[in-house]
């Protein structure tokens, strides 16, 4: 099919198939966390399950992208009956094609469980995971196959596209996306209608609309769910962008890390070029749009926008100081807009739905929703889209399930190596860009780590801390220089050979670094360190002293005398009688925890 | 000036005939292509080594210098061979607190090398890399792309055991 006009558009999407012109439609994750665990096989399992009982034309299956529910994978959804499978096994396939898909009943234990509710969740709405969760950026993740442009067409596809370059003039788009409140969601949170405009003003014969998707922030993974999961929404978003800057080319930056994403989009581009929505003229218009992938190579400060510019243009990533902004003088010197992944696949929503329904979400000065990456120690790990103003606490336990073993939440780290730590206190605080900055954290790009009472936030600090070091360009002195000696610093600390003046020249040294830094990188990079400083104070003082327990004990008023300690004891440093109070030989213990793990009543001290 | 002499003689000739139609085949600015080039070379000779980044440069109209301070600004690209496997371990925030660290340390005990290094019998190489955006299956590892999820060091040993009874079959 290729559309020449807004009514060819119209008239494919009548013709496109739809989930209802099946009986049933079985919906198979094959977002790359699924994919690892034998998503496609399964996928092809179910194809041959229903081949040979002959259904197959009643039955569609769909590879859809990810349905964010990431830690209880590979996922399978049926509908119309809206039942998900989760950790779904190849062997597991036939016996839901036999008894659901042909008898029609439920295969209960293939059903996620809830910790907080005894009874089984009958279907999504209902479940807790996805309940209080509000979908735009990831509305067809989970839906549609990303590899099939007539599911997104189907879905409303290139309508936002259609209705800006048939309804709108540039300046009425910038005006929309401004009044929508859509702000930046790779980091800063910078008002994307704002940057627009900028680009639309300066000059230039050539303009570049620029999609960062170098997703670097560790424990975060919304950008690449998006692209494998709803390739064709950001190719749309960008070509709106276009528009609205006057920009005939558009640049996506990814990541090498991100195969899937990658070949996803790829084939995205192929299948819109040959419909006629990217090239020349789209929709008979004047308006011509071309787009390029360009690689990165695995550096993380590549993320900053001028780093990224000058990666494209087959440099290394090295930032530079701004004045001037891409928006004045970006790829190979013209007006560039650079946003990312999430940012864009919220725009056709904008423009289809209006500002006011964007706008009419989330808090004061964060409009919208925003996508979580929840990871570490919690039971739901995957990713989660709440309106602008959810709590943590929201998040973390009606969402995330809290703790898997049920152990004390004590830290949320938030903003990946750039942002700092939430503690239990601020639990109840509705997040958003100016809530987190406030309390010495940052948005990012969202990813969430959460940190149980086991976890020892100076050697956190020291692992991000390792990360922005490695990671650091080595263009400006405070950034190359700084983040090494906090790093020696730390590393002393946690192997107890610091002194409590350590405490003191690291903060100094962190602030210093945070404001004499070049980039973003650098500036942010003493976060960590601060924020774990600010409300895990004694934990430093603790290895500044050198009063941190280095070995494990054992509580004699709680330990029953099981000997499951001692038996699990790699180097035999445990002793005591049967149903008597064990004990640790302290100059032979290595740490290891092994004791800690096994203890049935938690009398062990951990140190 | 004096250009540094070329000596192409350890390099595969079929393979430089791929990498030339690679680069012959790109539109534009060649120069601003070096990333895309260099990860065509990687891909085609599994590693970097200084001839050919050389060869390269001068293909591109640029310096071996700057080709140099490009393939080593970049963690991708390996200027010495690479194992037949690749070990990757993940080291994001989300693995770290499950215990990626401890995988890690199993596995270059296993291998016997240290990151970065090819094991002696040419096996393995090991590297620990930025998050993967697994986080789901943390702690995680790849070993030439296959993922490997939710690992104790225990599995460590196994998975490693599987490739290396792969190898002996193939002897």
């Amino acid at each position: 099919m290729r559309i020449n006009s807004f009514g060819d558009l119209a008239a494919w999407k009548d013709k496109c198939p739809r989930k209802t012109d099946y009986k049933i439609n079985v919906l198979v994750c094959n977002g790359t966390s699924c994919m690892s665990q034998d998503s496609e096989m399964i996928t092809r399992m179910l194809e041959h399950e229903l081949n040979i009982r002959n259904i197959i034309a009643e039955v569609r299956v769909i590879k859809t992208g990810c349905f964010g529910f990431c830690g209880q994978g590979p996922i399978i959804k049926i509908e119309p009956d809206d039942i998900t499978y989760v950790q779904v096994k190849v062997e597991d396939v036939e016996e839901i094609v036999e008894k659901h898909i042909v008898n029609r009943t439920v295969v209960e234990r293939l059903i996620y469980k809830e910790t907080n509710k005894a009874a089984l969740s009958e279907n999504d709405k209902g479940m807790n995971f996805y309940r209080k969760q509000m979908r735009i950026a990831l509305r067809n993740c989970g839906e549609i196959d990303p590899e099939n442009i007539e599911d997104y067409i189907a879905n409303d596809g290139y309508m936002a596209l259609a209705k800006v370059l048939q309804e709108y003039t540039p300046e009425q788009v910038i005006d929309i996306v401004k009044k929508s409140g859509l702000r930046g969601r790779g980091g800063g949170g910078f008002y994307t209608g704002l940057k627009w405009e900028m680009t639309r003003r300066f000059p230039g014969d050539e303009k570049y609309v620029i999609c960062n998707a170098d997703e670097g922030d560790p424990g975060a993974f919304m950008d690449r769910s998006i692209m494998e999961g709803d390739p064709h929404s950001i190719l749309e978003a960008m070509m709106i962008a276009g528009f609205a800057i006057g920009a005939n080319h558009g640049l996506i930056y990814i990541r090498a890390e991100y195969g899937v994403a990658t070949d996803r989009l790829r084939l995205a581009i192929q299948q819109a070029k040959e419909a006629g929505l990217i090239g020349k003229n789209i929709f008979g218009t004047d308006f011509c749009f071309d787009m390029e992938i360009k690689l990165g190579a695995g550096a993380f400060v590549c993320g900053e926008e001028t780093a990224l510019i000058h990666s494209m243009e087959g440099l290394r990533g090295e930032p530079t100081r701004k004045p001037p902004f891409p928006s004045e003088a970006g790829f190979r010197g013209k007006p560039s807009s650079v946003n990312n992944v999430e940012t864009f696949a919220n725009i056709p929503v904008i423009i289809l739905k209006g500002y006011e329904y964007f706008s009419a979400i989330g808090t004061k000065k964060s409009k919208g929703t925003k996508v979580f990456a929840l990871a570490g120690q919690v039971k739901n790990i995957g990713l989660v889209e709440v309106p602008m103003g959810t709590t943590f606490r929201e998040i973390v336990y009606d969402i995330g399930g809290g703790h898997p073993k049920g152990k004390a939440i004590k830290a949320i780290q938030i903003g990946g190596p750039s942002g700092g730590v939430i503690t239990k206190d601020f639990f109840d605080t509705q997040i958003d860009y100016d809530t987190l900055t406030g309390m010495g954290a940052m948005m990012g790009s969202g990813g969430m780590v959460i940190m149980d009472e086991d976890t020892d936030m100076v050697k956190i600090a020291k692992f991000y801390l390792d990360f922005t070091q490695d990671e650091s360009c080595g263009k400006c002195t405070p950034c190359r220089i700084g983040t090494k000696r906090m790093y020696e610093i730390l590393d002393r600390l946690t192997k107890m050979q610091g002194k409590p003046e350590d405490l003191d020249r690291l903060r100094i040294l962190a602030e210093n670094i945070k404001n004499t830094s070049l980039c973003g990188l650098g500036q942010t990079a003493p976060n960590p360190v601060l924020s774990t400083m600010k409300y895990f104070r004694e934990e430093y003082e603790a290895y500044a002293y050198r009063t941190k327990r280095t070995t494990y004990a054992i509580d004699p008023k709680k330990c029953i005398g099981c000997t499951k300690c001692a038996r699990n004891c790699p180097v035999e440093c445990i002793s005591g009688k049967i149903k008597e109070p064990h004990y640790i030989d302290e100059s032979k213990c290595i740490a290891c925890g092994a004791c800690y793990q096994a203890c049935p009543v938690g009398a062990i001290i951990r140190p | 000036m004096i250009k540094k002499i070329l000596d192409t003689s350890t390099l595969d000739k079929e393979l430089l005939v791929r990498l030339d139609a690679y680069i012959d085949s790109l539109e534009g600015n060649k120069q601003e292509h070096l990333i895309h080039v260099l990860h065509h070379a990687q891909g085609l000779f599994g590693y970097l080594p200084q001839n050919l980044q050389l060869y390269i440069a001068r293909k591109l109209n640029l310096s071996g210098a700057e080709v140099n301070g490009v393939v080593t600004f970049y963690s991708f690209f390996n200027e010495k061979p690479v194992g037949k496997y690749t070990i990757s371990v993940c080291m994001g925030t989300a693995c770290y607190v499950k215990g990626a660290d401890k995988v890690l340390e199993r596995v270059l005990e296993n291998v016997g090398v240290n990151k970065n290094e090819i094991s002696k019998d040419g096996l393995f190489t090991v590297k620990d890399v930025r998050c993967i955006g697994a986080c789901g299956l943390a702690p995680v590892m790849t070993v030439n792309g296959k993922v490997y999820g939710k690992v104790t060091p225990t599995d460590v040993d196994d998975i490693l055991r599987h490739y290396r009874s792969i190898e002996n079959e193939n002897k």
